[in-house]
């Protein structure tokens, strides 16, 4: 049977995949669209699983087909769909180009190691927590590289290549500046490179077998795969080829055995055989393949850490933001609650569903959307907030909420976004320009879409801002357009829950107008 | 100054300069020779009744037309009020129907390119496509370039600044031989009105300063740099009130009206006339005309009203 065209439609697919997936995270000129967003990551496992926990329908299936496939031939996900098994598959392809070291070897299962990963991970999922499958998920790491680490990087070629072009008046290539660079995303991001790229240079797809959450769980259900990767006998050579080019290091030659749980199903090795003793069979007819055994489980040791984790977690959590003076202080600002995008319904639901992948970071238009830092707890580090000090949200744009592959920020439509209290307008009367320096201000009204702040209220012969929260939605405009410095004179409180802003009056204006009147000078 | 004063001055000063002309040749000095020199030429134009691009067509033929203002070859930059993520019927941001117009004339007039740009406020790209100028002015061949890049802004010294003596100005500016302002007369929260002195607002980078040093002071400072050579006032939809960005249609009336001027503080003058207010009630109206920058007195200028 001719297996040989699997590789060459394995890494057909992982292109396609790996370029498409990095589009839309590096978002140049804006060409995400929310649905080739969710077309791209609707097969991507962890968001589609998370999306599962709080929304289900079929826009959540997209794990369950996974799963599906899985039980028929394994790990095809690590290999072809999973953005960062691609990126580590070109590392480990130009490392044995560079290298003089040219062949992969069989590697130890480390299973302790990735059975008590996958464990905490679920038990921290279980808790409520999504904070080590948001560390560990690769789609959402392969999100965070890209956003935080070359997107800055492209950004930065781009406006160089701009700049050259609009010497020479083309105009076509538009500029842009990114507005923060966040340093604990970077150094997450640049972590979790180095390792993979580590790992993937020095022992092909190790990170995926012992590291990796996803690849532990899908290892677990390819253990029962109908149709498993397998060496003939009758027909193996013993001639080791096939373990040379296991990047998985899971093909034992010696006793003739593939340890599936670990095969990533990149199909190598039917190319590497030069005897067809590679073969895919069918286990449920032929049951005469060795399996290996299970490692004990740690449980107790899980769960001791586990408590100490949190003992010494708990107190973090409950850090606050405060800006740091940089020049004259006036009023400090504190805020108790970080602003959650539009369409997440709540803190709780959002930082419970989100996995940090950066995806609405990209989308961004506004650049309003940034990794958090302790604002959400330390175990929501990295889930993005609304950040007013950098930008503030487009009252007609909900491009975050349709590109979202976690169902962290639900779908919202326009007209219920514009309703969609995301905190309230405060106004710090001793910080505001307009009694501190009794001049004419405004710029918080002038930025309001409601009208939620207006000059209203007089002093002097001035006119200062005077809330009306009833209609103020918690877009930043205000706050982010507030000269004053270091700390602004109006910010925004985060809801816990998102409530319904009241729809900002409209009144007729009479309209008497006679075009034949004369002018008024 | 009364009128019999003013006719005294102004043949006084014809004669001098009339009887200069017997000195030498100085006809080369004059852009229009076909014109007498002695005909007084429209300080301002109003214009009252038409569409935005039919009312240019007939405000700029009454000053010369644009030949007046742009040489063959110049560079010439238009900068709207595009500072809005709005539809165009909400007069947040100028009318795309004029400034298609507008780069037509340049065009006509010989411009060798003409560019487009605003510093906006919500996020570039949507109001550059929501407001229709993006559309517009590429249609008329002009080329749209983004405000929204630091680099873009280079640093100059306001000379004549008493708050406002240095700021970053896009090099849009710096570079074309030919600058056109072309605001939208609205209602503004923080400014009363935003006319022609307050859409150069637009054109530098950091905003934040002005507001935090006196804005009124800062909008008339600034306009001292550089005074753009036409100011043309779209006063087509005029957001009377909830301005600068406005909460709806409602907002909006329909005045139908134009102002074209080269003097940033008459065009600013007249328009505030059309709105409805007082110009010496608007602080940076007022302060710009004792610095001299411009005249505010109506009465002082040669205006040409035209009723369409």
């Amino acid at each position: 049977m001719n297996f040989l065209y699997l590789k060459r439609a394995r890494v057909l697919i992982s292109i396609l995949f790996f370029i498409s997936t990095l589009i839309i995270f590096l978002n140049i000129n804006e060409w995400l669209t929310s649905k080739s967003a969710s077309v791209i990551t609707y097969l991507q496992f962890v968001p589609s699983l998370v999306k599962f926990l709080s929304v289900v329908g079929f826009s959540t299936f997209g794990f369950v087909f996974i799963i599906a496939v899985t039980f028929v031939w394994g790990r095809v996900y690590c290999s072809s769909i999973c953005p960062l098994g691609t990126l580590q598959d070109i590392v480990s392809y130009l490392s044995r180009k560079i290298s003089r070291k040219k062949n992969h070897f069989l590697l130890k299962p480390y299973s302790i190691i990735r059975y008590s990963i996958l464990c905490l991970t679920i038990i921290f999922l279980i808790s409520g927590s999504l904070f080590l499958l948001n560390l560990l998920d690769p789609f959402s790491n392969f999100g965070r590289i890209i956003s935080n680490l070359v997107r800055p990087i492209v950004f930065y070629i781009r406006n160089f290549i701009s700049g050259i072009l609009e010497s020479v008046n083309l105009f076509f290539l538009t500029p842009a500046d990114l507005k923060n660079i966040d340093l604990i995303s970077v150094a997450i991001g640049l972590t979790v490179l180095i390792v993979v790229v580590a790992f993937s240079y020095k022992k092909g797809r190790l990170f995926c077998n012992t590291i990796c959450p996803v690849g532990t769980l899908l290892g677990i259900f390819s253990r029962f795969s109908i149709y498993k990767i397998a060496i003939d006998e009758s027909t193996c050579k013993s001639c080791n080829l096939c373990e040379r080019e296991c990047k998985a290091g899971c093909i034992d030659k010696k006793n003739k055995v593939i340890d599936f749980s670990r095969c990533i199903s990149c199909y190598n090795c039917f190319n590497a055989c030069h005897s067809d003793g590679i073969v895919y069979v069918n286990t449920v007819k032929t049951n005469t393949l060795g399996q290996q055994t299970d490692n004990d489980d740690r449980r107790r040791v899980f769960i001791k850490s586990l408590l100490v984790y949190f003992a010494s977690l708990s107190g973090l959590s409950i850090a606050q933001i405060k800006i740091i003076p940089k020049k004259e202080s006036t009023v400090p600002v504190y805020k108790k609650f970080p602003v959650s995008p539009p369409g997440s319904q709540s803190i709780s639901q959002f930082t419970s569903s989100c996995t940090a992948c950066h995806l609405c970071i990209s989308a961004c238009p506004t650049q309003v959307l940034q990794p958090s830092f302790l604002e959400f707890g330390f175990l929501g580090m990295m889930q993005p907030r609304m950040d007013y000090y950098t930008s503030f949200c487009n009252y007609d744009c909900v491009i975050c909420s349709e590109v979202c592959p976690t169902g962290a920020i639900k779908n919202i439509l326009p007209e219920a976004k514009k309703l969609s209290q995301l905190g309230k307008a405060v106004f710090v009367k001793d910080n505001c320009i307009v009694y501190t320096e009794e001049t004419t201000c405004g710029a918080c009204s002038e930025h309001c879409p409601t009208k939620a702040v207006d000059m209203l209220e007089p002093h002097k012969n001035l006119k200062a801002p005077k809330l009306n929260n009833d209609i103020c939605i918690g877009c930043g405009a205000c706050e982010y357009a507030c000269p004053t410095k270091p700390y602004k004179a109006i910010y925004v409180e985060g809801n816990p829950v998102h409530l319904v802003a009241k729809k900002p009056k409209i009144e007729k204006l009479e309209q008497k107008i006679d075009l034949k009147e004369d002018f008024p000078f | 100054m009364n009128r019999r004063e003013f006719i005294k001055k102004s043949l006084a000063t014809g004669i001098m300069s009339g009887s200069a002309l017997t000195f030498g040749s100085f006809s080369h000095l004059f852009a229009y020779p076909h014109r007498s020199i002695f005909d007084k030429p429209f300080d301002l134009v109003a214009i009252k009744g038409g569409e935005p691009d039919v009312m240019f067509d007939t405000g700029i033929k009454s000053l010369g037309g644009m030949k007046a203002f742009i040489k063959k070859g110049q560079t010439v930059v238009v900068k709207p009020n595009i500072g809005w993520d709005t539809s165009p019927e909400r007069a947040a941001n100028t009318n795309p129907f004029l400034i298609k117009r507008i780069i037509k004339h340049c065009f006509e007039a010989g411009a060798k390119d003409v560019y487009v740009f605003d510093h906006t406020c919500d996020n570039w790209k949507r109001c550059y496509s929501n407001s229709g100028i993006e559309s517009a002015a590429k249609e008329a061949g002009a080329k749209i370039v983004s405000g929204e890049s630091e680099g873009y802004y280079q640093q100059v010294t306001i000379i004549k600044g008493k708050k406002l003596t240095d700021a970053k100005v896009h090099e849009l500016i710096l570079e074309s031989d030919v600058f056109i302002n072309v605001p939208v007369l609205k209602n503004h929260g923080s400014a009363d009105l935003t006319i022609s002195m307050k859409n150069l607002m637009g054109i530098v980078w950091d905003r934040g300063y002005w507001h935090r040093n006196n804005l009124h002071q800062c909008i008339a400072d600034f306009a001292t740099y550089r005074q753009p050579d036409l100011n043309i006032v779209d006063a087509y939809f005029v957001m009377k009130r909830n301005g600068p960005r406005g909460v709806s249609k409602e907002d909006v009336l329909t005045l139908k009206s134009q102002i074209i001027s080269s003097d940033i503080v008459a065009a600013d003058s007249a328009a505030a006339k059309l709105f409805g207010s007082a110009p010496e009630d608007i602080d940076h109206i007022r302060i710009a005309n004792e610095m001299k920058i411009g005249i505010m007195d109506l009465n002082q200028l040669n205006i040409n009203r035209i009723k369409l």
